[in-house]
């Protein structure tokens, strides 16, 4: 099958190109990364982050025939119909709207500076009890479906509003740990987190979109949490 | 952790709120006019000006002009943020999205003197 693969070395090239590749697949139904191996058997200069190879560490997030996801556990299959009988090739490039360093290889610095901004830990004032905070099931159950973000930044990188304004717009992965802790009865920062947020950029940026929704390989749903956010600010702010 | 520039409600929340308020609004106002151009049935001038020029329309006309303004203001100022920055046009953002902005705003203040003076000039 044909791969067509975004290259890009600062030093040597004036600008990216696109590099075809033919890798035999022997009609297996393989996942993206192992056909990003074969092609790296042909040519060592590619680069690429990887690591866990199946959906865990979020370090081999790219854009595969235009959709982000993870190249460890998206199935040829899955990547566009055609892609896996070889009646299309499979065009590889890395996440739009961050930098590149080099091939597939993003600069993330933008995307963990937001991460940082909506202080992604536990804060709390009241003493801090003899043995743990506790917590009933269903106060746990309230950080379901937030706590399972890997960073992958393939939400964020998807986003629109995230590609215009990377500094001012927090984007979908900062919104959703925003929301993880407020919604986690054992934090108590939540006016001060709240108070951050109602600027015109920082969260209303979003505008429902759901391109996050669609891309996220963990099957997260950042949209509700920010939904959720404006409601609590919202009851807040009238 | 952004601080707002230009727009209308000072902070995100308002803006939103705005933007939603004044969609409502319109709408209202859209079903309702379809409404009753489909039950008036023969209108001539002189019923549609006494239709519009009762009390109750006045201010519907009134509200509408000012949630349009209010709407396209808010719609329009996050277009310009989104694209008429750095990213596009580099040192001369700033002022690319200056100009932009103020004529926008120009006109919004032209058209929203406009509309009240069609409404409440009587004549
Ligand atoms: S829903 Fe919001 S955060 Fe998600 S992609 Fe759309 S604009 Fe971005
Ligand atoms: S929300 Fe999903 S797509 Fe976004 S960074 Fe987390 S795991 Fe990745
Ligand atoms: S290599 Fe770890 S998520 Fe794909």
């Amino acid at each position: 099958m044909k791969v067509s693969i975004y290259r890009y070395n600062p030093e040597t090239d004036r600008e990216p190109s696109m590099k075809e590749y033919e890798v035999d697949t022997q009609g297996k139904d393989l996942m993206v990364l192992d056909i990003l191996a074969l092609v790296k058997e042909q040519d060592q200069s590619l680069a690429y982050r990887r690591s866990c190879r199946e959906g865990v560490c979020g370090s081999d997030g790219m854009n595969m025939n235009g959709k982000n996801g993870l190249a460890c556990i998206t199935p040829l299959s899955q990547v566009a119909p055609g892609v896996l009988e070889g009646k299309k090739p499979l065009i590889l490039r890395p996440l739009p709207g961050l930098p590149v360093i080099r091939d597939l290889v993003v600069d993330m610095g933008m995307f963990y500076n937001q991460y940082e901004k909506v202080q992604p830990y536990l804060q709390n004032n009241t003493p801090a009890p003899a043995i743990e905070r506790l917590q009933s099931p269903e106060e746990r159950a309230k950080i379901d479906g937030l706590y399972e973000c890997i960073l992958c930044a393939c939400c964020s990188t998807s986003c629109p509003s995230f590609w215009w304004n990377p500094d001012k717009f927090l984007g979908p992965a900062a919104l959703l740990q925003s929301y993880r802790f407020l919604a986690d009865s054992r934090d108590n920062a939540t006016e001060e987190r709240l108070s951050k947020l109602d600027d015109p950029f920082s969260l209303f940026r979003c505008h429902g979109i759901m391109n996050c929704v669609s891309v996220c390989p963990k099957g997260l749903n950042p949209t509700r949490a920010i939904g959720h956010i404006r409601s609590m600010l919202l009851e807040r702010g009238i | 952790m952004v601080t707002p520039v230009t727009s209308l409600g000072r902070n995100g929340l308002y803006d939103w709120l705005i933007q939603r308020v004044s969609a409502v609004i319109i709408g209202v106002y859209l079903i309702f006019m379809l409404g009753y151009l489909m039950t008036a049935g023969d209108l001539d001038f002189a019923s549609w000006k006494a239709f519009m020029g009762s009390i109750c329309m006045q201010i519907a006309n009134t509200l509408l002009v000012i949630a349009v303004a209010a709407h396209t203001w808010v719609g329009l100022w996050g277009v310009t943020t989104d694209y008429l920055t750095s990213l596009t046009f580099g040192k001369a953002a700033t002022g690319v999205r200056l100009i932009a902005q103020v004529a926008i705003a120009l006109a919004l203040v032209v058209y929203l003197l406009w509309g009240l003076v069609l409404i409440w000039g009587g004549a």
